[in-house]
C-alpha cells in the first residue's frame, strides 16, 4: 500500500457508478415497514456522527466567527460589533510578530523536516541491516507529546542545565550556547525541536514512496552510468514528488496548529520572540478576557489553514479526475 | 411460464442512459447469455436482475412476480461473480453455508446440502480451507458451490471465467454446461466472450451501447445476424464486410462488389426479391464460408455459389487452419482455409463463396436486408 | 507497505570493492549520528530521573551519573507537589488514562461503523456527509474552544474528565472515520453484493464480513487515537483545572513555573510517566503506527 494508491479515488469513483442508490428508487408498490427501515439503516447509523460533525464543523465555526465580530469581551455578548477586533488584532505587535514567526518557523520546519526526512529515508533505503531498528529510532519522537518533547529539549538547551553547562564542565569555559534565552535565536531552537519531532514522519512517508518506485528504473539509470546520488536526485526523487507535496501540506498544517511545543519549550519567550498565533489565541481568550479578539485570531488561523489545504484538495481532486480519464 | 421477464427496462445514471428499453424473456430452464463489448450495459442488466441496482423505469419479473422493489435476498437468486467474491475470512464451508445461515435453515439441512453440492463439484477436500489457499479453478468451483447450495429460482453468472487461464476456462466452460444440464435451472450468464456464449447458451442476447441488438438462439445469431454489429461481434475471425451494390436486369441479377471487375455474384432465389436495382448494400461473408474454387463444395450441395479472385497478402497458420489476409476487389478481407490448401502470400487464387450463407445489410441503417 | 517488500536490487552491492566499503561506511556513519541525536533526549531524561538533585544542579543534565536511586520515581508518582497538590503525577496519570481509554474505544467504534457505512452503502449526498465529517480533521482546535466551553458548561461537564472524553470522542470520530473509510474502500464491493444476495443485511454483513477483515485498521485507529488523546494538551488545559487536569497540563504546570526550587530528577521521572504509555504503544504497534501515518495523513 503506497500513499499514492491509498489516496487514489479512482476506485471510489468506479464504485459510485455501480452503487445502489436505493433511497432514490421510485416505489410503485409499498415495501414493508421492516424493509423500509432496513433500507435506511446506513443513514440512521451515520446520523449521530453527522449531527456531531455538523455541530462541530459548521455550528462551532459559525459561532466562533460570529463571536469575532461581536461585542464580546470577558463573556460572550452576541451583539454585532463589526470588524474592529480584526483591526485591533493586526495592530497589536504581539500578533504581527506571532504571524511572522509562523511564516519563518513554518518554512524552516517544513524544509528542515523534508530534508532530514529525505536523507534518512534514502539512508534506510540502502538495504541497511536492522532496518526496523533504525526506523523505530527515527520515528519514536512522533509518539511522544509536544509537551514532553518541549520540556526535555528545554533542559538540554538551557544554559544552566544543558549543553553549555556540559561544555563548561568539560573544561571549555568560554563555550556559549544560550539560543533558548536569546531573542534572535530562540525561534531556531523551536525549529530544531520541531524537526526532531517531525522528520521521522517525513521519513516514513518518503520511504514508502521510495519503495514504490520501480526497481528497474534504478537499474536502467545505473546502466546509463549515473552515480547513486545522481540517480536519487534526477530519477527517484522526481518520480515521487506527489509525496513531497502531501508531506508538505501535512507539516504546514502541524506548523499552523503549533501550540504545545512552544508552550513547553519557551512559553513564547523570551519576550515575544517565539510567540505563535495559537498562543495568542489562548492568551486573548482565557488570560486577558478579550474573547472577540481571540476568536478573530482563531479565524485567522483557520484562514491560514484554508490557504494551505483548499488548493491541495482542489489539486488532488483535479489529479484524480485526470487520472480517471486517462484510465478510461 | 417464463422464469424471467424484463419489460421496457431503462436505467440512467444522471443524464447517461446505460440501458435503453430492454425487453427480454427467459423460459424455465433456459440458459441465456448476455454478450457484448465492455460498457454495453450487460453487467448493469445483471445487477438489476439481482436487485443490486435499482431500475429507472420498466419492470423485472421473476416467475411472474414483480420484483422491482424486492431486496436481493428476497428474490431467491444466486450469483457467481467475476471476482468470485468469496468471503476471505471464512472457510469454504462457511462461505457456502452463509446464505443458508442468513435464511435460518437448520444445521442438519445445511450439512446435507453441503455434502451433496461438494460431491457434485468435487470440492470435499477443500471445505475447511480459506479462499486464500485455493487456486483460481478451485475458487471458481467454490463460487459455483455457494450458488448451488441455495437451489434458487435463477442463477446469475457475471463473467465467471474471465479470471482463469485459457485451458482452465475451456474446462470450466464445459463443467458449467454439464451442471446446467444436471440442475436445469434458469441461468443468466454475462460474458464478453462470444465463444462462451455460443457454446453455453440456449439463447443469446447481444447488447451494444445499452440496446439489445438481437435475442435469439446461437445458430440463428450466427447464421442470420440482425445487423452489422451482431454480425461483426459474433464469430471469429470477424465477418468480412464489403461495400457492394445490388444489380438487377432482365438477364441476370446479383451483387457487384465496389472496386471489382463488375462480375455479378448470384443470390439464392426468392430470398432477396425486395431489393431494387442499384441499391447499395453491405455484403457480409464469414471467413469460413470461402472454399477453394476447384473443390466446388457449395455447388455440390446444390447451393448457389459464386467465385471470386482472392489476392493473398499474408498468412497466419494456426495449425488447424490457416488465416489468410487478402484483398478481394481491392477491399480488405480475411479468409480461412485448410492448411494444405493455403496458397502462398503474393499469389492470387479463386475462392468459391457459399451464397446461401451470406448476409446483406443496409449501409445506412446497418440492419439486415 | 514500506516494511515488507523491496526490489531485489542492492545499489550498495555494485561497483568496486573499495567503493562499496566507502559507501557502506558513509551510510552507517550517518545513520549512527542521527540515531544518537534522536535518542539523546531519551537517554538524558532517563538517566537524570535516577540522579540526586544536587548532582544535577551542580553538573547539569548532560554528565555521567555518580549515584543512582529509584526514589525519585516513587516521589514523582506519589508525593510530588504539582500546583499545590502533593499527590504526585499518579493522579494526573490516572486522569489521562480514564480520559484516553473511553475516548479511544468510542471514537474507534464509531469510526469503524461509519467507515463501513460510507464506503459500502452509497446513498444520496454520501460524499457530502463524508466531506463534512473529514473537515473535522482539518478544523483548528482554536475555532472550537469557546463553543465547547459553552456546551460543556451547559451540559454540566465543565472541568470534568467526562467532558474531555466527549470532546476527544467527537473530534476523534473524524479521524477514525477517515481511516476506516479509506481502508474499507479497498474491500471489493462484490463481497457485499454476494452477501446481500445470500440474504445478509447491514449489520450481519458488518459483523460477519467487514469486522473479521478489520483488525489491521482497528489497531491503527486504537494506536493513533490512544497516542493522540494521551498527548493532547490544549483541550485539557482549557476545559479542566487543578486536580482534574490530564498529565500533559500537569507537566506544564510544574516545569513552566519559574518560581521555587526545581526538582529536576523528580520532574524527569514525571515526564517519563507522561511519555511512557504512548511510547509503549508505539513500540508494540510500530508497524501499524506507520500505516496509520501513510493512510490517514495523506488522504
Amino acid at each position: 500500500m503506497t500513499i499514492l494508491r491509498a489516496g487514489s479515488p479512482s476506485a471510489g469513483a468506479e464504485l459510485s457508478t455501480n452503487s445502489n442508490k436505493k433511497p432514490m428508487m421510485q416505489d410503485p408498490s409499498q415495501p414493508s415497514l421492516a424493509a423500509r427501515l432496513a433500507r435506511w439503516t446506513p443513514q440512521m447509523v451515520l446520523f449521530p456522527t453527522l449531527a456531531a460533525a455538523f455541530m462541530y464543523v459548521v455550528v462551532f465555526s459559525a459561532w466562533t466567527l460570529w463571536i469575532s465580530v461581536s461585542q464580546s469581551t470577558l463573556l460572550p455578548n452576541m451583539t454585532y460589533g463589526g470588524f474592529g477586533e480584526y483591526a485591533a488584532l493586526w495592530k497589536s505587535k504581539r500578533w504581527v510578530v506571532s504571524y511572522q514567526n509562523l511564516f519563518l518557523f513554518g518554512a524552516l520546519y517544513v524544509l528542515g523536516s523534508l530534508f532530514v526526512g529525505t536523507l534518512l529515508a534514502i539512508l534506510i533505503d540502502q538495504r541497511v541491516r536492522f532496518e526496523s531498528v533504525w526506523r523505530t529510532i527515527f520515528l519514536y519522537p512522533l509518539a511522544i507529546s509536544f509537551i514532553v518533547t518541549g520540556t526535555v529539549w528545554r533542559w538540554i538547551f538551557h544554559p544552566q542545565t544543558g549543553v553549555e553547562r556540559a561544555l563548561n564542565d568539560l573544561g571549555w569555559l568560554s563555550a556559549n550556547f544560550d539560543w533558548i534565552t536569546d531573542r534572535d535565536m530562540a525561534l531556531y531552537v523551536v525549529v530544531f525541536t520541531g524537526i526532531w519531532h517531525a522528520s521521522g514522519f517525513a521519513m516514513a512517508l518518503i520511504l514508502a514512496g521510495l519503495r514504490s518506485v520501480d526497481g528497474d528504473l534504478i537499474k536502467a539509470a545505473q546502466i546509463d552510468g549515473a552515480s547513486m546520488p545522481r540517480i536519487y536526485r534526477k530519477v527517484v526523487l522526481p518520480t515521487i514528488w506527489p509525496i513531497f507535496i502531501a508531506v508538505t501540506v501535512v507539516l504546514l498544517q502541524f506548523a499552523i496548529k503549533t501550540y504545545d511545543l512552544v508552550v513547553a519549550l519557551t512559553q513564547g519567550g523570551p519576550g515575544v520572540a517565539t510567540t505563535v498565533p495559537a498562543i495568542v489565541v489562548y492568551d486573548l481568550m482565557f488570560q486577558r478576557g478579550q474573547i472577540a479578539q481571540g476568536a478573530a485570531a482563531a479565524v485567522m488561523i483557520l484562514v491560514a489553514l484554508a490557504i494551505v489545504i483548499v488548493p491541495y484538495i482542489i489539486w488532488t481532486n483535479w489529479r484524480a479526475k485526470k487520472e480517471g480519464q486517462t484510465h478510461g | 411460464m417464463s422464469s424471467l421477464l424484463i419489460k421496457n427496462l431503462r436505467k440512467s445514471y444522471g443524464s447517461v442512459e446505460v440501458l435503453k428499453d430492454i425487453n427480454l424473456e427467459a423460459k424455465s430452464g433456459e440458459f441465456v447469455a448476455l454478450v457484448g463489448p465492455s460498457g454495453c450495459g450487460k453487467s448493469t442488466l445483471l445487477s438489476i436482475i439481482a436487485g443490486l441496482e435499482s431500475v429507472t423505469s420498466g419492470e423485472v419479473l421473476i416467475e411472474d412476480k414483480l420484483v422491482n422493489n424486492e431486496a436481493p435476498k428476497d428474490r431467491d437468486i444466486a450469483m457467481v461473480f467475476q471476482s468470485y467474491a468469496l468471503y476471505p475470512t471464512m472457510t469454504v464451508r462457511q462461505n457456502m453455508t452463509f446464505g443458508m445461515e442468513c435464511r435460518n435453515i437448520d444445521k442438519a439441512t445445511q450439512d446435507d446440502t453441503i455434502t451433496r453440492v461438494a460431491a457434485l463439484l468435487q470440492i470435499e477436500p477443500l471445505l475447511n480451507r480459506k479462499p486464500g489457499q485455493l487456486s483460481g479453478g478451485q475458487r471458481q468451483r467454490v463460487a459455483m458451490g455457494r450458488a448451488l447450495v441455495r437451489d434458487p429460482k435463477l442463477f446469475l453468472f457475471d463473467e465467471p471465467l474471465s479470471n482463469l487461464d485459457a485451458k482452465l476456462r475451456v474446462e470450466m466452460r464445459s463443467e458449467i454446461k454439464k451442471l446446467h444440464q444436471n440442475v436445469g435451472r434458469t441461468t443468466v450468464y454475462v460474458t464478453h466472450d462470444q465463444i462462451e456464449a455460443m457454446t453455453l447458451a440456449t439463447r443469446i442476447a447481444v447488447m451494444h451501447q445499452g440496446v439489445l441488438q438481437q435475442y435469439a438462439a446461437p445458430k440463428e445469431i450466427y447464421e442470420n445476424p440482425a445487423n452489422v454489429f451482431v454480425a461483426g461481434f459474433m464469430g471469429s475471425p470477424n465477418m468480412n464486410f464489403f461495400s457492394a451494390r445490388f444489380v438487377s436486369s432482365d438477364a441476370e441479377s446479383g451483387i457487384a462488389l465496389e472496386g471489382g471487375d463488375g462480375a455479378l455474384l448470384p443470390l439464392p432465389d426468392g430470398q432477396y426479391d425486395h431489393l431494387t436495382d442499384g441499391q447499395p448494400v453491405i455484403f457480409g461473408v464469414r471467413p469460413e464460408h470461402f472454399n477453394p474454387a476447384h473443390e466446388g463444395r457449395a455447388a455440390r450441395k446444390g447451393n448457389t455459389s459464386a467465385v471470386v479472385s482472392v489476392a493473398i497478402e499474408m498468412d497466419e497458420p494456426t495449425g488447424s487452419e490457416t488465416i489468410l489476409m487478402c484483398k478481394i476487389a481491392q477491399q480488405e478481407a480475411i479468409v480461412v482455409c485448410e492448411p494444405d490448401e493455403a496458397p502462398e502470400p503474393g499469389t492470387t487464387m479463386a475462392f468459391e463463396i457459399d451464397m446461401s450463407k451470406i448476409s446483406l445489410f443496409d449501409p445506412s441503417t446497418e440492419e439486415r436486408l | 507497505m514500506a516494511e515488507t517488500t523491496h526490489q531485489a536490487f542492492d545499489p550498495l552491492a555494485t561497483g568496486s570493492h573499495a567503493r562499496q566499503l566507502r559507501a557502506k561506511f558513509t551510510v552507517y556513519a550517518l545513520l549512527v549520528f542521527f540515531a544518537l541525536l534522536y535518542l539523546s533526549p531519551l537517554v538524558i531524561i532517563f538517566m537524570n530521573s535516577f540522579r540526586p538533585l544536587e548532582e544535577i544542579v551542580r553538573e547539569g543534565f548532560i554528565s555521567a551519573p555518580n549515584a543512582l536511586s529509584a526514589q525519585y520515581w516513587v516521589e514523582a508518582w506519589s508525593s510530588f507537589c504539582i500546583g499545590g497538590n502533593c499527590e504526585g503525577v499518579s493522579r494526573y496519570f490516572s486522569n489521562t488514562l480514564i480520559m484516553t481509554i473511553p475516548a479511544t474505544i468510542l471514537s474507534t467504534a464509531f469510526g469503524v461503523v461509519n467507515g463501513y457505512a460510507l464506503s459500502k452503502w452509497r446513498f444520496k449526498y454520501d460524499t457530502w456527509v463524508f466531506g463534512l465529517i473529514t473537515l473535522g480533521v482539518f478544523l483548528p482546535a482554536q475555532m472550537t474552544l469557546l463553543p465547547w466551553a459553552f456546551v460543556l458548561g451547559k451540559i454540566g461537564l465543565s472541568n470534568t474528565i467526562g467532558g474531555l472524553v466527549l470532546v476527544h470522542t467527537v473530534q476523534g470520530i473524524s479521524f477514525t472515520t477517515l481511516f476506516c473509510r479509506n481502508y474499507f474502500v479497498a474491500v471489493p464491493d462484490d463481497l457485499i453484493k454476494a452477501a446481500r444476495i445470500d440474504g445478509a443485511g447491514f449489520w450481519r454483513i458488518f459483523r460477519r464480513i467487514m469486522l473479521p477483515l478489520s483488525p489491521p485498521i482497528l489497531i491503527v485507529c486504537v494506536i493513533w487515537q490512544f497516542t493522540g488523546i494521551w498527548n493532547e494538551f490544549l483541550f485539557g488545559t482549557v476545559f479542566t483545572s487543578g486536580s482534574n487536569q490530564p498529565i500533559t497540563s500537569a507537566i506544564v504546570a510544574f516545569s513552566g513555573s519559574g518560581t521555587g526550587e526545581r526538582h529536576y530528577n523528580v520532574e524527569a521521572a514525571s515526564v517519563i510517566f507522561a511519555a511512557l504509555p504512548p511510547l509503549c504503544v508505539y513500540v508494540l504497534g510500530g508497524k501499524y503506527f506507520v500505516r496509520g501515518l501513510t493512510s490517514g495523513a495523506v488522504k
